[in-house]
């Protein structure tokens, strides 16, 4: 079963305090855009930023991870 | 993952400068993301392996141990993961994916 966007969200913000999520639904497809901003993600390599967002939805949305595009970037004050 | 799979992906990263492990081939992909991260590199006019993870189990669960990474596409260049087709867009649309490729565009 496809994870709902809203549950997607929900886990990263929780898992993310700080971060700034976006969803792109695509009308009549199961995939959606994510787009994740945190300063966290400064200084660190795309892969460790998306890795740090798959921890966050954690095992129950795994599933999640191959239904999303991940855009991951850091907050326009700290560049 | 055994020991054997793991040695053998490394040996497969470690031989070849640029490495996709893929599902289906680059000709015949066989997933919307695989085709993709294809299609870009293609674009770049660069050589590359390829591994068709449908076709061995192991090497299909082994290449996301090895890389810590959950989903295949992956792309490795000098031995190094890149990352899977997110990734791979997002350099290809802020011009990093040229540079990172632009030594081993094939010669005219």
């Amino acid at each position: 079963m496809a994870p709902k966007p809203e549950a997607v969200i929900k886990m990263i913000r929780q898992g993310m305090p700080d971060a700034e999520v976006q969803v792109n639904v695509y009308s009549g497809d199961d995939h959606f855009e994510v787009q994740v901003v945190s300063a966290s993600f400064v200084g660190k390599s795309r892969i460790t930023q998306h890795k740090m967002v798959y921890a966050a939805l954690g095992e129950q949305m795994k599933q999640a991870i191959h239904a999303l595009a991940l855009k991951t970037s850091i907050p326009k004050e700290n560049l | 993952m055994s020991d054997s799979v793991d040695q053998q992906i490394d040996q497969v990263v470690k031989n070849n400068d640029i490495v996709l492990f893929m599902k289906g081939t680059p000709d015949f992909p066989q997933c919307g993301f695989s085709q993709r991260v294809t299609a870009i590199l293609n674009s770049y006019e660069v050589s590359f392996s390829a591994v068709n993870v449908l076709l061995n189990n192991d090497v299909r669960e082994g290449i996301k141990t090895y890389s810590d990474w959950p989903t295949i596409p992956q792309l490795y260049v000098k031995a190094e993961f890149v990352g899977g087709c997110d990734i791979v867009s997002e350099m290809h649309e802020a011009g990093e994916l040229q540079e990172l490729l632009a030594p081993f565009k094939k010669e005219a």
